[in-house]
């Protein structure tokens, strides 16, 4: 029940959001980062978690308008197994860190870059968001401005009970 | 049916406590509009992505100049070949590149601007790059219709890209 659930939603959460690629239900493209607070980011690492990946910018409104969503995620479904990851793709890591600090994000973030975007299909508009199981499989994708309440339903499929 | 005014004032005060206590996700979900949002531009001046490839492709038209006024870090993934790269229209660095970019041009060039961060209600770069234009006196400058963003509305559709800065 519980996967046919999670397939009707994927469904209509990809007809909604334009969110087919080659990058769903295969293997997400591995990398490591050192994130703002200067600690190694490692995405093979977080295997057993489900990772919530977003690339966002200072400059994208509809990133920022999900960000204090995020935040309530990583509290309440951090202990049922769930990792946040931001990816930020500003050109200037100044003003990253500055929102990070603003928002006190509770979860890391690191600097994007071309080579990272292109890994992930290209980010060429924001926000993009990916959700990675605990198998290191993308089950899902987001792009651009998302309906969060169905992004949530589907994450919390992905999540231990 | 007569309501008394403890009732009213009841279901005033549920109506109340429940619009503060979902205005944070209502913000989230339908939060406000950039002030210099790229929609206040005239549509005369929207230009649809299938009328530049067709206009590029006329022998002997005047080459539009072709600004992307938004990251770098998207630019530097995909561009339109051809397409400059002249700063984010939303931070003051990026308006006087854009400003030293055309300074010399004459006034009557055709300018096409676009960004494609994000849909276009959003986008912060847009407005103020055009308007920037507009202050200098051109007024032959088109804006680049990318609804969603540049990988929605031009490169998913199979139209040229470029890589690199």
């Amino acid at each position: 029940m519980k996967l046919l659930l999670f397939l009707c939603v994927g469904v209509s959460a990809t007809e909604s959001q334009v969110a087919v690629t080659s990058l769903l239900h295969n293997e997400a493209p591995q990398f490591t980062r050192t994130d703002l607070e200067n600690r190694k980011l490692d995405l093979r690492a977080l295997r057993g978690k489900v990772v919530l990946l977003n690339f966002w910018a200072t400059w994208c409104t509809s990133c920022q308008l999900e960000m204090p969503r995020f935040i309530v995620w990583q509290s309440q479904y951090g202990p049922r197994g769930l990792q946040i990851i931001g990816i930020s793709m500003d050109d200037d890591p100044a003003l990253a860190r500055k929102l990070y600090g603003k928002l006190k994000l509770n979860y890391p973030v690191a600097m994007g870059d071309d080579k990272l975007g292109q890994l992930y299909g290209g980010v060429l508009g924001l926000p993009l968001t990916f959700l990675i199981d605990a198998h290191g499989k993308v089950q899902a994708q987001f792009r651009g401005e998302t309906d969060l309440d169905l992004m949530e339903e589907q994450l919390k499929l992905l999540l231990r009970p | 049916m007569k309501i008394g005014w403890v009732a009213r004032s009841g279901m005033i005060a549920v109506f109340a406590f429940t619009f503060f206590l979902f205005l944070p996700q209502m913000q989230a979900q339908f939060g406000p509009v950039p002030s210099a949002s790229a929609l206040s531009i005239s549509e005369t001046h929207w230009l649809k992505p299938e009328a530049l490839l067709r206009l590029q492709q006329i022998k002997g038209a005047e080459k539009p100049l072709i600004l992307q006024v938004g990251s770098h870090m998207l630019f530097a993934q995909a561009h339109i070949p051809g397409s400059e790269y002249a700063g984010p229209g939303s931070q003051p660095a990026g308006i006087q590149k854009l400003q030293n970019r055309v300074n010399a041009l004459s006034r009557k060039k055709l300018i096409v601007l676009y960004c494609g961060c994000c849909p276009l209600n959003r986008c912060p770069n847009l407005g103020p790059a055009f308007a920037k234009l507009s202050e200098m006196g051109f007024t032959n400058v088109k804006v680049l219709y990318l609804a969603e963003n540049f990988g929605a509305d031009w490169a998913d559709k199979g139209y040229p890209v470029e890589q690199g800065d």
